[in-house]
């Protein structure tokens, strides 16, 4: 029996309202939500957002292209590569950069680790929020791995800014090379592990199945991306329906169940973790040589009065950016498409009539990253 | 479901491989609501809304961005709106989702979006009073 159908909501009865945060653990950053409880049910829940908003659209219409490259990093942490390839992206789209493939191929091989370290945090934060302190270790144990690789090439272990407008800003060694080859062998048997000790776990399973549905249509009207719709059986992937970079070259698929429980969105993701090492490996062994920064490029950047866009397929969803270019070196206007947001929209809906208990698994399952919706 | 372009709205073909975007509209400001009704009937998803202060025309733009969950089919609706009194028509009664990019255009721009169910400072401090994103704004 799912919640709705047990819910005394329906019967007007004395209501109080309860304050969630901003510095609620399971909110994992500065989200606040008011919500309004009759005994342990959820009758309504109003996401507060803001709380770390800094305004990057503004910085972004004060400094040059390449000087808000590095705030690119900072929006949504756990998916520092991805974001910057949106921007990198349509700056180069704009200006008609040959961007080389080598660079290419790095840019896919590091934002798929990126993206396996963002699910990896997600899986440890998520297991924490029900109670399963074990996990988050192991997790953090695994991702240590990725950060360490790729400390190694961009001298950062969050926030890498390793994209340039035309390439990379160094190449990789052949330390990375390997190391990258021996994480992938590293990580296959791991997801057993993961399985074994807690996809399979009956306590985990019963707080997950049939708990938190969100149906595809929802998702639509909300704009909801990533794993959040391929959980309801979609297969949104904008790598895969608008692709982009070189992700064409690579056999692999988007992963969808259809459920739309908060266990297919969890499965979704332990699922697409697979997939990344796939993308990963093809791309070592199709890896090309030559130079990571195309020939030209300018050194001071002006983009052709317009609109441009780019859009990509972070950790947690569709992430796009849109730049109106008055044509001076200096952005007319930056937006930020944050998936996050689009995501934790449908939360006022979706959790209608939950135990709150149930209503935080399925936030937990929703994977937020607060910056990235308070930007 | 296989979306298709509505043919009400006047949509012009772009240049992907420059532009990033499939199709561009510019309607009159009082056809928003029509437009998001027709895009919903197609399958389109609402991917953000967004502002443009041009303060050098006295007017401000609102940018309705839509993809398409099945293939590669971006579009972009425009419309403009005189600077010293912006008010629109919201589109929260078609896209859910809506709501809460109306709410922060608001915060940035001062945008109204009429009929809109809570227009309250979303990202901003619950107290402000200023638009950051409006071309004359000093912090």
């Amino acid at each position: 029996m799912t919640s709705a159908e047990t819910s005394p909501v329906q019967a007007p009865r004395e209501t109080f309202v309860l304050n969630l945060g901003p510095q609620h653990p399971a909110t994992h950053g500065v989200l606040r939500v008011k919500l309004t409880m009759d005994g342990e049910y959820v009758v309504r829940a109003e996401p507060v957002c803001g709380y770390i908003h800094r305004m990057q659209e503004k910085m972004g219409e004060n400094r040059t292209y390449a000087q808000f490259l590095p705030n690119t990093s900072r929006i949504d942490y756990l998916s520092a590569m991805t974001y910057t390839h949106a921007f990198v992206g349509v700056v180069e789209r704009a200006v008609k950069l040959q961007v080389p493939p080598r660079a290419e191929f790095i840019r896919v091989i590091t934002s798929e680790l990126n993206r396996i370290s963002s699910h990896l945090v997600w899986w440890g934060a998520f297991l924490l929020d029900l109670g399963g302190f074990t996990p988050l270790l192991y997790a953090f144990d695994d991702r240590e791995k990725i950060l360490d690789l790729l400390e190694g090439i961009t001298g950062s272990r969050l926030t890498y800014s390793y994209y340039r407008i035309g390439g990379l800003y160094n190449d990789v060694d052949e330390a990375f090379l390997k190391g990258t080859r021996e994480f992938v062998a590293h990580m296959r048997p791991r997801l057993k592990m993961y399985r074994d000790l807690v996809t399979e776990n009956i306590i985990f399973r019963k707080r997950l199945i049939g708990i938190g549905p969100i149906g595809a249509e929802m998702c639509r009207k909300y704009g909801a991306t990533g794993p959040v719709i391929r959980g309801a059986g979609v297969a949104y992937d904008v790598r895969k329906v608008e692709p982009y970079s070189v992700y064409p070259e690579f056999d692999f698929i988007a992963p969808t169940f259809p459920e739309g429980d908060s266990m297919a969105r969890y499965l979704v993701r332990m699922e697409e973790i697979a997939q990344s090492l796939r993308i990963i490996e093809q791309a070592l062994d199709k890896l090309p040589a030559g130079p990571v920064m195309a020939e030209k490029v300018p050194r001071v950047l002006k983009l052709p009065a317009g609109d441009y866009c780019y859009a990509v397929e972070a950790a947690r969803g569709r992430f796009a950016v849109r730049i109106v270019s008055d044509g001076k070196e200096i952005p007319y206007r930056v937006k930020l498409r944050s998936p996050s947001l689009s995501n934790l929209s449908l939360f006022e809906e979706a959790s209608r009539g939950m135990l709150l208990p149930d209503a935080l698994a399925m936030m937990g399952s929703l994977d937020l990253v607060i910056p990235d919706i308070d930007r | 479901m296989n979306s298709k372009l509505p043919l009400s709205i006047p949509f012009q073909p772009v240049d992907y491989a420059a532009k990033g975007y499939h199709f561009d509209a510019v309607i009159a400001p009082d056809k928003v609501v029509e437009m998001a009704a027709a895009l919903d009937a197609e399958g389109f998803v609402l991917d953000t809304i967004t502002g443009v202060d041009w303060m050098a025309e006295g007017q401000m733009e609102v940018v309705y961005d839509f993809f398409c969950l099945e293939k590669a089919l971006r579009v972009a609706v425009r419309t403009r709106i005189p600077r010293d009194n912006p008010e629109i028509a919201t589109i929260s009664g078609v896209y859910p989702g809506a709501n809460w990019h109306e709410r922060e255009t608001h915060d940035f721009f001062g945008i109204r979006f009429a009929g809109h169910p809570d227009l309250t400072p979303f990202l901003l401090p619950e107290d402000a009073t200023y638009h950051p994103l409006r071309k004359d704004f000093v912090a």
